[in-house]
């Protein structure tokens, strides 16, 4: 199902759509970017008229001085004087369409993220379920860190290259017409032999990413792996298989670098060489009297390094905008994701009695109802009270490979119904359906007699509780982490859910109590210890249905009664769906529900299973494995 | 450190003179080639000499293809000696993490080897190129072309020992302001991808609590700091081009004007005024790329610390002297034997632990977790070192085997086990390299794993994928242990190796280990009674010593720990022992 994106290193499909979707975002700071856009221009002009000051010093002043032999430098002086203050708004506009760029790039970079995040946060599970996790952290790391580079470097380098370009081009055109000629004829070929030596580097940078790849992948297996080596005494092996990896990867990165290193020095000589033509070409179109002077050839000379440079920064910016519009395209991508639909209406609310009749009230009464507006105009209430029934539910993740056929099944309030059966059997797919992590295919499902589809999902879900197999805790303090399940819970109830999950036990024992810091998942924790607080967690949000979906993996059997009491607990006077791992705990459950390729194979209390001598009886003696 | 570091040059040491050898002459042709063309515009264009212009311009073709050639050569050896400086470092690195021990590998943790294997490198690469290149360049630019303005005119170079000044202290400035934001920066980053990956991994408890618009406040909290982090860092770097803009720009209004006056007063000519305004972006320039270059070093130092702390670690298990190759039989004795992870006698793990087993034997180990199970085993096939007291098999000290040969005859199946990318078959053959097809087929039978490899479509080529993580978990155990089995080992340990395989395989593998190799000693860590129950002698772990030894019926008359294991897992009907 999970497929990493191959396509990583390739260009964007459109990229003229992201591009102007990139600039919409740039656009939202209006003034600030026209600013900004005028700032550059005036720098760029600056730059163009310093070098076109050489030809005026050299023509109007020294030439004039040298002739006539004349020490008045008056005018010289007043022209410096000129000079000095356009520099000065020279550089002024640079440091303003730097200072201003430094507020748009990480204004739109900060909007970028907070709207990936978001709209993340609105996708369905499917979304989570298809995509591989680094990919989509890869889009949060490298993808923003390029457009970083391409809005806060590459465009405004590329623009003021533009400007520079087109400048230079038009005061070379006033300048001399043949020598501008010659100079395009020059850049011509410049742009063609790094556009040859570019290409070579990015095909070989291609390969080295691609053996750094290898290499880093068969590090990490490794490493992870290193005990094992060790036991097995597989060193020699292991050092083989890296060696020739390493080799692999020292060419690449040989072949890669170089010819990106050589770019530099051919840029730089080739523009030697131009200007060594263009010196040349133009010490004989002024001897043979073409009316070119001496300032013509020095200023002109002066130019022709201002037209080329641009150019080549241009042609090397190129590549890293269209490497970030690729990395744009799936940021964009992500954001078209289309959202978790929810056309629940059905609300979840406080409500108290008034004599026999329930009212809707903003306090926290403890008692909950669905309040379910109907097409007349009138409102009824029903009491929550976790009862849940499928009628005929069919299932698919995929069209064409169904998951589950035809399952029928109920839960009255406070029973506790449990599945059991193989891998991809379809027991986690119910839980699924139930929160509406997934929408079935066909039949129904109702919760206290109300359709789930007529539910609003986040009403639904806060009236389920879930313990998966797999805890997963969040960077924080013990007890942040138990409060995620009621934020406005109290230090006296979180404490209290914990004593009730039989967590609070070993809270206290931790460093800082409740106030220990957990990292990574929790791991200075054990595995029974997380599920702990799991359990507290469920416990202090207190919802009248719970899904238990126990841990596959061991725990040593102290622990693991202490789970169990903490579940039993949790479970009391609650309607409970457990995905069981471990028979033992499913032998006081009102039903048991043996699944089988997606259909409910048998269904009834332990005794009579056991009695029936079928599959489940086969489970619980151990004859096949439980996954 | 830098010791460590410079010996992993070896073979690129060629390259790495080279190319600061190179970059040198191309800086000296690059400061030239502005000379030479002053000379051009001067004694050529100027004087109107045809047959000069001619010469100079040749001469410079020439200059600007050696300097091209140059160039191109010192990119050529800088990308093979930074190449190959990596390949070095990073097999440096890994061979020493093969021959690092177990304590060892705890003290740097996987994540830890494989950031120093990867990222440390990648950086170090970098800087390393950075510094045989760029850092040679632009000092010797600076200089080059300082002595050329000299020659020129001394009065006019004195123009930048009062601009260049100016660019330094503001660069300086600069970078000691933003530097530290920058860091910060890093860990803030750090926080936000950890806060998006805690939600990825967690989006279902994230979603059934109903909790997105806490976890996207959460995120923007962060990214707010970033992006105020990020806007005050930048605003200061914004200072970076205008500053450089104005001294570009001042040396020129400077050299414009003394220039001027110069070359009316014939002190100076044309073409060196030219060739000045070029010298101003080589020296100035060539600043700016040292500051950046030294950012990055800084930037590098970190890496370079923990690479060398790897490159520096001793492994503290080594080969005694006149290392034996020989063992008697599979016979375990424990004497007096305490342990510590920490080496420190304050923290022991293992406290004075006695224990002796007779080849052959079968012994169970039950206890709770952190009661020392695996720590116990470990020093059989000596993974660690004893802190006090003598491990012995077949008679002898374990410290005067030979360790390779040592752990060839104590296989053992870890708790977190692994199974590498590859097929069964490679997997298995980590056991013995030259076993045969038939060889294999029977440790596979043996372990229980022959008939759910019959049913893949490839058998024995079945492709593993890395982790192991297309096959089940009860599955990779037991291919885990036909692995182990392929040594023939004297002893097997199986530390909590079936918890995941069914009570009846469990059993079918046990009664397979009684059969077929009855003299192999076994050491069973398990969770369940009933892996354990029918061994020769049971072993009960608690608090870091044994508080029970005997067999299933003396501990359930006398050992209370293992009664209330006992009947935690058999209270209400015995169904396991039906099945058997």
């Amino acid at each position: 199902m999970k497929q990493p994106n191959k396509a990583r290193r390739r260009g964007p499909a459109d990229s003229r759509g992201t591009l102007k979707r990139l600039l919409g975002y740039l656009l939202q700071y209006k003034l600030r970017f026209a600013v900004v856009l005028v700032c550059i221009l005036i720098s760029a002009c600056t730059t163009v008229a310093g070098s076109l000051f050489l030809k005026t010093l050299i023509d109007d002043y020294i030439t004039p001085l040298l002739a006539s032999g004349s020490t008045d430098f008056s005018g010289l002086l007043r022209a410096l004087t000129g000079m000095a203050c356009l520099y000065l708004v020279g550089i002024l506009s640079a440091w303003s369409f730097n200072r201003l760029m430094v507020d748009i790039s990480q204004g739109v970079l900060k909007t970028v993220r907070d709207q990936m995040f978001s709209h993340m946060q609105t996708l369905p599970i499917q979304y989570f379920d298809t995509h591989h996790h680094g990919d989509v952290m890869s889009l949060y790391t490298n993808d923003v860190d390029t457009l970083r580079q391409m809005i806060s470097q590459s465009l405004p380098q590329m623009f003021s290259s533009l400007v520079s370009v087109i400048a230079v081009f038009f005061a070379m055109l006033f300048t001399n017409v043949p020598l501008t000629a010659l100079v395009i004829l020059c850049v011509f070929c410049m742009l063609n032999v790094t556009k040859y030596v570019a290409g070579k580097s990015g095909q070989h940078f291609v390969a080295q990413q691609r053996d750094l790849g290898a290499l880093n992948g068969y590090i990490e297996e490794m490493i992870g792996g290193q005990k094992v080596i060790k036991v097995f005494c597989h060193e020699d092996q292991a050092k083989t298989g890296f060696d020739t990896l390493n080799e692999r990867l020292f060419h690449s990165a040989d072949q890669a670098n170089k010819y990106a290193n050589i770019l530099m020095p051919i840029m730089m000589n080739l523009g030697n060489l131009q200007y060594v033509l263009v010196a040349m070409v133009g010490g004989v179109l002024a001897l043979s009297g073409w009316g070119v002077t001496l300032g013509t050839i020095a200023s002109f000379l002066q130019l022709s390094k201002g037209f080329s440079q641009p150019v080549g920064q241009i042609s090397q910016q190129l590549n890293a905008v269209i490497m970030a519009l690729a990395g744009a395209e799936r940021i964009f991508a992500l954001l078209d994701e289309s959202e978790e639909q929810d056309g629940g209406y059905v609300t979840l609310v406080n409500v108290k009695y008034q004599g026999e009749e329930l009212v809707e009230t903003t306090e926290r009464t403890n008692l909950w109802a669905w309040k379910h507006p109907h097409k007349d105009g009138t409102i009824t209430y029903t009491r929550l009270m976790g009862d849940v029934r499928f009628a005929e539910v069919d299932f698919a993740y995929e069209e064409g490979k169904p998951i589950l056929h035809d399952v029928s099944l109920f839960a009255k309030p406070g029973q506790k119904v449990a599945f059991v059966g193989a891998t991809g059997a379809g027991k986690t797919t119910i839980t699924n359906l139930i929160n509406r992590f997934y929408d079935i295919a066909d039949g129904k499902i109702r919760y206290d007699g109300i359709n789930i589809n007529k539910i609003k999902k986040s009403d639904l879900r806060r009236s389920l509780g879930i313990v998966l197999q797999d805890t997963n805790l969040f960077t924080g303090t013990v007890r942040e982490n138990i409060r995620y399940g009621r934020l406005d819970a109290t230090d006296e109830e979180v404490e209290a859910a914990a004593v009730l999950a039989n967590a609070d036990d070993f809270i206290r024992r931790l460093p800082n109590g409740y106030d220990t810091m957990l990292t990574s998942n929790g791991a200075n924790l054990s595995q029974g210890q997380r599920q702990l607080l799991a359990i507290a967690r469920a416990a202090v949000a207190d919802p009248p249905v719970m899904i238990l979906d126990e841990a596959t993996s061991s725990i040593d059997t102290r622990t693991e009664a202490l789970v169990q009491q903490g579940m039993d607990s949790l479970m009391c006077g609650r309607t409970v769906f457990v995905i069981a791992h471990r028979l033992s705990t499913v032998r006081n459950s009102n039903a048991i529900m043996v699944l089988d390729h997606g259909r409910i194979i048998e269904r009834g209390e332990h005794d009579d299973l056991i009695q029936q001598h079928g599959t489940y009886y086969q489970l619980y003696t151990g004859a096949f494995e439980l996954e | 450190m830098l010791k460590r570091l410079t010996a992993c040059i070896r073979e690129y040491r060629r390259d790495t003179i080279l190319t600061p050898l190179t970059v040198s002459m191309e800086v000296l042709l690059e400061v030239m080639i502005p000379r030479v063309m002053a000379r051009l515009i001067d004694s050529g264009v100027e004087a109107g000499n045809l047959n000069q212009i001619l010469k100079l311009g040749s001469l410079l073709v020439a200059m600007a293809l050696l300097s091209l050639t140059f160039g191109a050569l010192s990119g050529r050896f800088a990308a093979r000696a930074s190449a190959g400086f990596a390949k070095n470092l990073r097999h440096d690195m890994y061979h020493r993490v093969q021959d690092f021990s177990f304590s060892n590998l705890d003290k740097f943790s996987t994540a830890g080897i494989v950031t120093r294997l990867t990222t440390d490198v990648s950086n170090l690469q970098n800087a390393f190129q950075m510094i045989i290149r760029i850092a040679v360049r632009c000092p010797l630019m600076l200089v080059f072309a300082f002595a050329m303005t000299v020659r020129i005119n001394p009065r006019i170079a004195l123009i930048f020992l009062c601009v260049v000044p100016i660019l330094v202290v503001g660069l300086f400035v600069i970078i000691r302001y933003a530097h530290p934001i920058f860091e910060r920066v890093f860990h803030t980053y750090d926080t936000l991808n950890n806060v998006v990956q805690e939600n990825l991994l967690g989006i279902r408890v994230v979603k059934s609590y109903v909790r997105e618009d806490y976890e996207t406040k959460k995120f923007h909290t962060i990214s707010q700091s970033i992006y105020d982090d990020f806007t005050r860092a930048e605003k200061a770097l914004a200072f970076n081009m205008p500053l450089m803009q104005f001294c570009v720009y001042a040396c020129m209004l400077l050299i414009s004007w003394i220039g001027a006056k110069l070359v009316v007063g014939s002190q100076m000519t044309t073409g060196d005024l030219t060739s000045l305004f070029n010298y101003t972006m080589q020296i100035l320039m060539s600043l700016m790329m040292v500051s950046m270059v030294l950012v990055m070093i800084t930037l590098a130092r970190a890496s370079a610390e923990r690479i060398t702390e790897l490159l520096a670690e001793e492994s503290d298990l080594k080969n005694g002297s006149n290392p034996i190759a020989e063992m008697a039989d599979g016979s375990v004795c424990f004497e007096h034997v305490s342990f510590s992870y920490a080496n420190d006698l304050e923290k022991l793990c293992l406290r004075d632990v006695d224990l002796s087993i007779q080849s052959g034997e079968t012994v169970g180990i039950l206890g709770g977790t952190g009661t020392s199970k695996s720590t116990l085993v470990q020093l059989i096939p000596r993974l660690y070192d004893a802190t006090e007291g003598v491990v012995k098999v077949g008679g002898r000290d374990v410290r005067t085997y030979d360790l390779e040969f040592l752990r060839n005859q104590v296989a053992m199946v870890l708790q977190k086990n692994t199974l590498f990318s590859g097929t069964i078959k490679e997997n298995l053959r980590w056991g013995c390299e030259t076993a045969s097809d038939e060889e294999l087929e029977r440790v596979c039978r043996l372990a229980q794993a022959d008939s759910f490899i019959q049913e893949f479509p490839d058998k024995y080529d079945t492709h593993i994928e890395q982790g192991g993580s297309n096959v089940s978990g009860g599955q990779k155990q037991r291919l885990c242990i036909a692995r182990a089995l392929l040594k023939k080992p004297k002893i097997l340990i199986l530390d909590d190796s079936t918890s995941a395989v069914d009570t009846k395989t469990d059993a079918l593998i046990r009664r397979a280990f009684r059969e077929e190799i009855p003299e192999t000693t076994k050491f069973i860590i398990a969770q369940r009674i009933s892996s354990i129950q029918d061994a020769d002698h049971i072993i009960i772990m608690d608090g870091g010593g044994i508080a029970g030894f005997g067999t299933h019926e003396e501990l359930l008359a006398n050992n209370a720990i293992y009664r209330e294991v006992y009947e935690s897992q058999t209270k209400g009907g015995n169904c396991d022992e039906a099945a058997e």
